[in-house]
C-alpha cells in the first residue's frame, strides 16, 4: 500500500479524504461528498461551464489547457452520442497521483464524471485505467457498482429526471494510450495510435461523437470546486492557475511522496522543505519538474520558481503531470538520460518516422556513448536528432522524448564529453558502466 | 458447403465463469469491439498467455478477425503470445526507481530466481521482467507481481518476498490436492 | 465545393474549398514529397515528408490533411521544410538496410528517389540496424521486414481498396511490422497491389525478385490477356538470346482503365509466354501419324494444298473455321475474310462465353445504351445482376468498390448466391435459382424494398452476364429501355470475346452482327456465301459424322472444352494456330506455332465495348501472329491478299474516293489522316492495322475515335445492330467460368498462377482444419 504523507505548508483539497476511508460510499457521503452533483443537477449546463472556467482549473494531464474552456468546445447540439472520458492511463514516468486518487477517494472520480455530463450533455461517462493498475480498478468498479445501489448512477439519478452511466475500462499496457485521441481508439478495441486533429474529441471523438477526456485528477477537482465555490477554488492558486495539484515528488529526497500543493509552490521549498532534501545530505544536480518528458532544471534554475504552467514555461520546461524527479549530485545524467530515452523508444508508437525512427536511434547512440565508445560528434548528433524530432511527429511523444533528451545535452555537455575516448562512466559503481535498459 | 461456413455451436476454451463474463462484456459497450482489451487482458490472466486458441476465440465472440486481434494485442506491451511463470515479477527500473535502486532490485531477482529478462524459472513458478514506470515513482523502488504492488523495497528484500510467493503457490497446491 | 484563394510560397492558388494542400499543390505543379500519402486512399500523417509551414500555426501541418480554406498562406520552399524533408529521410536511412544494389527496387525506389532529392548526402548513424528475417506469404508475395518504412500503403490498399484487409500491423514502435493474416502465410486474393503499391523494396513479387535491374529492363504498355475488363499491363522486357522475353508485368502506367489496379492473373499470369512448353516451330503429321517439326515453307504447303483441294471437291461448306476469344480484332476481322472469301464458308464461331448477339439484338436501333468500364466506375447508382465480378471480372470489381468507397454510388446487387460484393451494397436481392429470368417484372413491380430502391435511381447501370441469354436478354434491355437513362453492361469472358463476337466470328452474322442477307458494306467482299454456316456445336457434330473435311482452328481448344474424343477429328483435316500444343492441337495434321498476345500489335474490345490498342512487348523466336499466318496461308492458297488486307500504297491510292458513292473520298480522308498523324500507309500485308483500318470502315459501332485509341486510350465502341432472326439457338454458350487464379488453357500454362492456386487450396484446407 503506497504510503501517505503529509506536509504542513499542503493544501488538502483533492486529497482531503486520503485514508479517510471514503473509497466506502457511505464514508464518502459522510465527507460531504455526492452534494457538488446535486448542487448541479439543480443548475444549467452553461451555470457549470462558466463555474469551471472561473475556477481557473488547468488540465493536470501535463497541457494544462483550461478545463472549462474544454468542456465549452462541444456542441450543444449533436447527432451522435456525447462522452466524457477519464483518462486514468498514468503512465509519465514520474507520476503516481491518480493510483492515489482510485485508491482512496474512487468516489470523487465518478462525481466528477457525472458533473462533467452535465455540463455537457453526456449520458455516458468512461473511467479508463491503465491495466498495470488492476487493484484500482477493482475499487473503482465496487465504488461504481455502489453509486449505481444508491441511485447516483443509471436512470433518473438522485431523484431527478437525468440519466448517466459509467463504464469501466482497462487497458493494457502502453503510454502512448495516456494521448487524448490514442485512448478513443483503445477504448474502442483498437491499437493505441493517435487520430488526425482536426477533428478534435470535443467534435468528433468516441465512436465518433462528441466527446471531452479530462485527466483523473482534473475530474477529481470537479466535485471539490463546487464544494468550495468556484473563486475559492482560484484564489488558491496563482492567476490563471486556480487552485491545487498533486505533485509526485521523487528521486533523491528524503521524504518522497504525494504532495498537495497549492499552483505556483516554490519549487526548492518543495524539495528542500517538503521532501526534507536531498537523500543523504548530498547535492542537488538537476530536477525533472513534471514528469519525464519535461526538460531538465538546474539549480540554479529552480531558484524562485513557483511551479505553476506559467512560470515553469517560462523557465524553459514543463508543469507537466506534476512528477517531480530529484536528481542527486552522485547520478551520471548521460545514463539518466538513457533511461528517459529508452523508454520513449519501447512506447513509441511506430506510427510516425520521426518518433520512431528517432527514439530508436537515440536509445542506441546513448547507449553506445554511455558505454565508452562515443565519439565528439556524437554529442552534437544527438543533440541534432532530438531537435529534428521536435515538432514534426505525428502526436507530443515524439516532442516528450525529443526536448529532455536536447536538455541533458545542452545542460551538461561537460559531463557527456566526460564519458569520451574509452573513459568509463565516471558515476559507474564498480567502474563498469550499467548497460541494462529493456 | 465448405466446411468454412459450416454452423455449429461455438465452442470456448474459456471456463464458464470467464466465458459468461466475456457473454457480458460484449454487450457492455456502445461497440462490441470496446471489450476488446479486456477480454484479452482477462483471457490472458486464465490461460496464460494469448495462444492461438485464445486469440480464435476473442476473435469469433467480437466479430473481428484473427489478425485484428493479433495486431491489437501485439501493441499492448502487458499482453503476451508466449507463457509467464505464475507469478511474474515485473521490476520497474524507469528513472525513478532507478534513482533509487531499481537496477539493483533487478539484478537481486536475477540472482536469487537465475533468470534473465523474460526468462521463466525451470518450475515454471516465476518469470522475471524489466519493466517501464508502473505509477509508483513516489514509492520507489517498486515491482508488480502479477497484479500485485510491492513499494520501497531494496535488494534484501527480495529473498522474503519470493518465499512468500512460493508458500502462497504450495498452499495453493495443498488446497487442491 | 466552392473555389477558394489561397497562397502556396506566395504564388496564389485556387482550389476548391476542402481540397487537399498536397493535391492542390501537385495539381499546380509544385512538389510535396510523401510516402503514406496516397490518393483514394485513407490519410495518415505519418511519414511526416509533407510537413509545410502554414501562417499563424506554430507547429509545421502536414499538407496530406490540410484541407485549403480561403486566404490561407503556406511555405512549401524555405530552408526550415528542406531541413525537415532531409532529417525525415535521414531518419529512414537510420535502420533501412542499404542494400540497393541487390534490391529489387532499386532504381524505381521512392526513398531512393526522396533521399536524392531532398536528404541525406552524408551518413552520420554508427548504430547497428535492426535486422529481421525475410518472409515468404505465398508464392506471390515476399516481405522483406527490414526493408520497410512502415507507411502502411499495403495494408491500406489491401483494406480499402480490395476489401480483403489480410494485411495488418503487429508490434509497436520499432518493432512495428506488416503482417499477413495467417500467422507468416497470406490467405488473399494474391493480387499484388501490396508489392505494387510499397514504394520501396519490403514488398516484392515472387515472378520478379532478383531476376533483373530495372534499367535492364524496356516497358511496354499493352492489354492483359486473360479476362474480359480489359486492364492496362506495362511489360517489363528485357532481351535474351535475340528475342524480349516478359520479366514483370505491373500497372505503373496509371492512365487505363484500371487505373492502379492489376488483379493475380494480369500480374503473375505472363509467364506463360515464356514457358518451355510453347511451339516454337510448325508441325506436320508425318506418314507414321506423328507431328514433326516442320519448316514454315513445308507447312504452309501442306495446309494450303489441303485446304484448296477440300474446298475444290466437296465446297467451303465442308470446311470449318473456329476463332479465338483471345487473338486482336483485326486478326478476327482477317479470320472470317478469309473464312467467308477465300475458304467460301460461313462456317465459322468462337467458344461463344455469353449471348452478344442476342445483346445486339436487344438494343438493335438503339445508340449509347451501352455502358464503357469507365461509365460503370464513375456511375451514381448500378445494379448487379448474376454473376460474381471478384473472381471472373476482378477489375469491375475494384471499380465498383471504389466506386462505392469514394462516391457513395449505391451498388444493387441481384444473386442467387451471396457474393463478396454485397459488401458494398445498398441493397441486395437473392434470386432464386434459375430466377434472373424473372427479374425485370420483379423489379418493375416495385414491391420489394429492393425493387423500390431501384426503381427510385434517376439513373442506372445495368451489368449482367451469361445468366441472360436470347430473349431473357430482350426482356431485360427492354425493361430499361422503357424507363430511360438505364445503360448497360453485358459481361463475357475472356480478353477479346466481344471482340470475337464483333467481329463476325459466327455463322450467320457478319462483322458488327450485320445479317448475312444484307451485307451493306461487306458486298464488297468477293465470293461472300450468303447461306447461314453451322455453328461451333454443329461444326463439331459434322466432322464426328465425318462431314467436315476440315478444320481450321485458331487459338481454341474445343477437344479440351468439350470433352471432345479426339477421335471424332480423325476423318477431318485440321489446322491449328495456337501457342501450345493443346489438346486440340495434339490431333491437328498441322500445326502453326502462334504469338501470343504479348507478341503482337493490334486492338481488343473488352466485355463493355472499351477498345484498346495492343503493343507488341515480348518477342520470340520462331512464332509468328495469327495475322502473319493467315495472310501466309491465303497467299499460299493463292487468294488475292490486297483484297484480304487493304496494304500498301495503292491500296490508298487506289481509291481516290469516285468509285463508292457515300464513301467517296474515305480513303483520301484517311491519306491526309495519316499524314497528319505521322504514320505511313500500311506498307505490309501483315500489317493488322491495314485490317484495322476496314474495321473502322465497314463493323457497325466500329466508327472508332482512331487519334484518342492510337494514343493508346480507351475508346467506345457501339454494339451493332442484329436483326431479330439472328442466332436464336443459344445452346453453344459456354462460360468460362474462370475465377482468380484460372484462365482457360492458357492458365494451366502459367507456373505463378498454378503455385498461387495451389497455395490458396492449402490455405483453405489449413483454415478448414481449424
Amino acid at each position: 500500500m503506497p504510503r501517505l504523507v503529509s506536509h504542513p505548508d499542503e493544501v488538502k483539497i483533492i486529497s482531503r479524504r486520503f485514508g479517510q476511508g471514503a473509497e466506502k460510499i457511505d464514508r464518502y457521503i459522510e465527507l460531504g461528498g455526492y452534494e457538488s452533483v446535486k448542487k448541479c443537477l439543480a443548475q444549467t449546463p452553461d451555470w457549470i461551464i462558466n463555474e469551471m472556467k472561473a475556477s481557473n482549473l488547468r488540465g493536470r494531464g501535463g497541457a494544462g489547457f483550461s478545463t472549462g474552456m474544454k468542456w465549452s468546445f462541444v456542441p450543444k447540439q449533436s447527432a451522435k452520442p456525447k462522452y466524457v472520458l477519464v483518462n486514468g492511463d498514468e503512465s509519465e514516468p514520474g507520476t503516481c497521483k491518480d493510483h492515489l486518487i482510485f485508491l482512496h477517494d474512487p468516489h470523487s472520480v465518478i462525481e466528477g464524471t457525472i458533473i462533467a455530463g452535465l455540463a455537457i450533455g453526456a449520458k455516458l461517462g468512461f473511467i479508463y485505467l491503465r491495466g498495470e493498475y488492476r487493484y484500482l480498478l477493482r475499487i473503482v468498479e465496487k465504488a461504481v457498482a455502489d453509486a449505481y445501489e444508491r441511485g447516483f448512477l443509471g436512470k433518473g439519478i438522485f431523484g431527478t429526471q437525468a440519466d448517466f452511466d459509467i463504464i469501466t475500462q482497462t487497458g493494457a499496457g502502453a503510454y502512448e494510450v495516456g494521448e487524448e485521441s490514442a485512448l478513443m481508439e483503445s477504448l474502442e478495441g483498437k491499437r493505441g495510435i493517435p487520430r488526425i486533429k482536426p477533428p478534435f474529441p470535443a467534435v468528433v471523438g468516441l465512436y465518433g461523437g462528441p466527446t471531452i477526456i479530462n485527466n483523473a485528477e482534473t475530474i477529481a477537482t470537479v466535485p471539490h470546486i463546487f464544494a468550495m465555490g468556484a473563486e475559492a477554488y482560484s484564489a488558491v492558486g496563482t492567476p490563471r492557475n486556480g487552485g491545487t495539484r498533486l505533485f509526485c515528488l521523487s528521486g533523491h529526497v528524503e521524504r518522497p511522496g504525494v504532495y498537495e500543493l497549492p499552483m505556483g509552490y516554490n519549487l526548492k521549498k518543495m524539495i528542500y522543505e517538503v521532501g526534507g532534501g536531498i537523500r543523504g545530505g548530498r547535492k542537488l544536480k538537476a530536477v525533472v519538474p513534471g514528469g519525464s518528458s519535461t526538460p531538465v532544471l538546474l539549480p540554479e534554475e529552480i531558484e524562485n520558481l513557483g511551479m505553476d504552467f506559467d512560470q515553469v514555461g517560462k523557465a524553459g520546461s514543463m508543469l507537466g503531470s506534476g512528477g517531480v524527479v530529484v536528481i542527486d549530485d552522485q547520478t551520471c545524467i548521460v545514463e539518466f538520460a538513457l533511461r528517459t530515452i529508452s523508454f520513449y523508444q519501447h512506447e513509441s508508437c511506430g506510427w510516425c518516422i520521426p518518433c520512431r525512427e528517432g527514439t530508436d536511434w537515440l536509445k542506441k547512440s546513448l547507449k553506445r556513448f554511455h558505454a565508452g565508445f562515443g565519439t565528439a560528434s556524437d554529442i552534437d548528433n544527438i543533440r541534432y536528432l532530438a531537435e529534428n524530432m521536435l515538432g514534426r511527429t505525428f502526436c507530443p511523444l515524439g516532442d516528450a522524448a525529443a526536448m529532455p533528451t536536447a536538455a541533458f545535452v545542452k545542460k551538461f555537455r561537460k559531463e557527456f564529453e566526460d564519458h569520451l575516448d574509452g573513459k568509463p562512466c565516471p558515476y559507474a559503481k564498480e567502474g563498469v558502466p550499467q548497460l541494462t535498459v529493456v | 458447403m465448405s466446411p468454412k461456413n459450416m454452423k455449429e455451436e461455438p465452442l470456448t476454451i474459456f471456463s464458464p465463469q470467464l466465458s459468461a463474463r466475456f457473454d457480458a462484456l460484449v454487450q457492455k459497450y456502445p461497440v462490441k469491439r470496446s471489450a476488446l482489451i479486456p477480454m484479452l487482458l482477462y483471457a490472458q490472466d486464465e490461460v496464460g498467455y494469448l495462444s492461438d486458441a485464445v486469440v480464435a476465440d476473442v476473435a469469433r465472440r467480437i466479430g473481428i478477425t484473427e489478425l485484428d486481434v493479433r495486431s491489437v494485442a501485439s501493441y499492448y506491451s502487458m499482453l503476451r503470445f508466449k507463457p509467464a511463470g505464475k507469478y511474474n515479477i515485473q521490476v520497474c527500473t524507469n528513472i525513478c526507481c532507478m534513482l533509487r535502486g531499481g537496477y539493483e532490485l533487478f539484478d537481486r531477482f536475477r540472482e536469487e530466481l537465475g533468470v534473465e529478462h523474460k526468462g521463466i524459472t525451470p518450475d515454471g513458478l516465476f518469470s522475471l521482467e524489466e519493466v517501464e514506470c508502473i505509477g509508483a515513482c513516489s514509492w520507489a523502488p517498486a515491482i508488480q507481481v502479477n497484479y500485485d504492488f510491492h513499494d520501497e523495497l531494496d535488494p534484501d528484500r527480495v529473498p522474503g518476498i519470493l518465499d512468500s510467493y512460493r508458500s502462497q503457490a504450495k498452499a495453493e497446491g495443498e488446497a487442491h490436492a | 465545393m466552392a473555389d477558394v484563394t489561397f497562397t502556396v510560397d506566395g504564388k496564389k492558388l485556387t482550389a476548391p474549398a476542402g481540397t487537399l494542400l498536397i493535391e492542390a499543390c501537385r495539381k499546380a505543379g509544385i512538389e510535396i514529397p510523401s510516402f503514406c500519402y496516397y490518393p483514394g486512399l485513407s490519410l495518415q500523417a505519418a511519414c511526416r515528408m509533407c510537413l509545410v509551414r502554414m501562417a499563424k500555426v506554430p507547429k509545421l501541418q502536414t499538407a496530406c490533411t490540410t484541407a485549403v480554406a480561403e486566404g490561407q498562406e503556406f511555405i512549401t520552399n524555405s530552408p526550415e521544410i528542406e531541413q525537415a524533408r532531409k532529417a525525415m529521410t535521414e531518419l529512414l536511412l537510420g535502420n533501412h538496410p542499404l542494400d540497393c544494389p541487390v534490391c529489387d527496387a532499386g532504381g524505381e525506389c521512392e526513398l531512393q528517389d526522396m533521399t536524392f532529392k531532398y536528404g541525406a548526402g552524408e551518413t552520420f548513424y554508427a548504430e547497428a540496424k535492426n535486422h529481421r528475417e525475410e518472409q515468404q506469404w505465398s508464392p506471390a508475395v515476399f516481405y522483406d521486414r527490414p526493408r520497410c518504412i512502415l507507411c502502411y500503403r499495403c495494408i491500406r490498399v489491401c483494406g480499402e481498396g480490395m476489401d480483403v484487409w489480410a494485411l495488418g500491423i503487429e508490434n509497436r514502435g520499432s518493432r512495428s511490422v506488416i503482417a499477413p493474416n495467417q500467422g507468416n502465410r497470406l490467405d488473399c486474393e494474391q493480387c499484388g497491389m501490396c508489392i505494387d503499391i510499397c514504394p520501396v523494396g519490403a514488398l516484392t513479387s515472387g515472378t520478379y525478385r532478383y531476376k533483373t535491374r530495372p534499367w535492364e529492363m524496356h516497358h511496354v504498355t499493352t492489354v492483359c490477356t486473360h479476362c474480359a475488363d480489359g486492364c492496362k499491363v506495362t511489360l517489363g522486357l528485357r532481351q535474351v538470346d535475340g528475342a524480349a522475353e516478359i520479366i514483370r508485368s505491373d500497372n505503373r502506367d496509371k492512365s487505363g482503365m484500371n487505373n492502379d489496379f492489376l488483379c493475380a492473373k494480369g500480374r503473375f499470369g505472363f509467364d506463360f509466354a515464356g514457358s518451355e512448353q510453347r511451339l516454337s516451330m510448325p508441325l506436320v503429321r508425318n506418314a507414321a501419324g506423328k507431328l514433326e517439326p516442320a519448316t514454315w515453307e513445308d507447312a504452309l504447303r501442306v495446309a494450303a494444298t489441303r485446304l484448296t483441294e477440300i474446298r475444290g471437291a466437296r465446297g467451303g461448306s465442308a470446311i470449318g473455321v473456329i476463332g479465338s476469344n483471345r487473338t486482336t480484332n483485326e486478326e478476327n476481322y482477317l479470320l472470317q475474310k478469309f473464312a467467308r472469301t477465300v475458304l467460301n464458308t460461313n462456317n465459322i464461331d468462337h467458344e461463344r462465353t455469353t449471348d452478344y448477339a442476342a445483346f445486339a439484338r436487344a438494343l438493335a436501333g438503339q445508340k449509347g445504351k451501352t455502358a464503357g468500364l469507365r461509365d460503370v466506375a464513375f456511375a451514381p447508382a448500378v445494379l448487379l445482376i448474376g454473376g460474381n465480378p471478384t473472381d471472373e471480372h476482378p477489375l469491375l470489381a475494384w471499380a465498383l468498390r471504389t466506386d462505392a468507397r469514394l462516391s457513395k454510388a449505391r451498388l444493387y446487387v441481384a444473386n442467387a448466391s451471396p457474393i463478396k460484393l454485397e459488401r458494398q451494397a445498398k441493397a441486395t436481392l437473392r434470386v432464386a435459382a434459375g430466377g434472373y429470368k424473372d427479374l425485370p417484372a420483379q423489379l418493375e413491380k416495385g414491391e420489394s424494398d429492393f425493387a423500390k430502391a431501384v426503381l427510385a435511381e434517376e439513373s442506372l447501370v445495368v451489368v449482367f452476364g451469361e445468366e441472360f441469354r436470347g430473349a431473357d436478354v430482350a426482356n431485360l434491355v427492354a425493361w430499361g429501355l422503357k424507363r430511360g437513362n438505364v445503360t448497360f453492361a453485358y459481361l463475357g469472358d475472356h480478353s477479346n470475346s466481344r471482340g470475337a463476337a464483333d467481329m463476325g466470328l459466327l455463322p450467320d452474322l457478319l462483322p458488327g452482327y450485320v445479317p448475312l442477307g444484307q451485307p451493306a458494306g461487306f458486298s464488297e467482299y468477293e465470293g461472300l456465301p450468303t447461306a447461314p454456316g453451322k455453328d461451333l456445336r454443329q461444326m463439331l457434330d459434322a466432322a464426328g459424322k465425318g462431314e467436315l473435311g476440315a478444320l481450321l482452328v485458331m487459338g481454341a481448344n474445343p477437344v479440351a472444352k468439350r470433352g471432345l474424343d479426339p477421335a471424332a477429328l480423325k476423318n477431318t483435316f485440321v489446322v491449328a494456330l495456337d501457342i501450345f500444343l493443346t489438346e486440340t492441337a495434339e490431333f491437328a495434321d498441322v500445326v502453326f506455332p502462334a504469338a501470343s498476345l504479348y507478341e503482337k500489335s493490334g486492338t481488343v474490345t473488352n466485355a463493355f465495348g472499351d477498345v484498346q490498342l495492343v503493343r507488341k512487348g515480348a518477342d520470340r523466336a520462331g512464332v509468328k501472329s495469327d495475322f502473319e499466318i493467315l495472310v501466309r496461308l491465303a497467299g499460299e492458297m493463292g487468294a488475292n491478299i490486297k483484297a484480304l488486307v487493304p496494304f500498301g500504297k495503292t491500296a490508298v491510292m487506289g481509291d481516290l474516293g469516285q468509285s463508292r458513292g457515300v464513301q467517296s473520298g474515305e480513303a483520301d480522308r484517311h491519306a491526309v489522316w495519316l499524314a497528319a498523324n505521322g504514320l505511313e500507309p500500311r506498307l505490309s500485308p501483315f500489317d493488322p492495322f491495314a485490317a484495322f483500318d476496314e474495321i473502322v470502315r465497314l463493323v457497325p459501332g466500329y466508327d472508332l475515335d482512331r487519334l484518342n485509341l492510337l494514343s493508346g486510350n480507351d475508346v467506345r465502341a457501339e454494339i451493332g445492330a442484329a436483326p431479330g432472326s439472328a442466332l436464336s439457338t443459344t445452346d453453344a454458350i459456354a462460360p468460362a467460368h474462370d475465377g482468380l487464379f484460372t484462365s482457360g488453357t492458357l492458365g494451366r500454362y502459367s507456373k505463378a498462377l498454378k503455385d498461387i492456386q495451389e497455395h490458396q487450396e492449402r490455405e483453405l484446407l489449413e483454415s478448414a482444419a481449424d
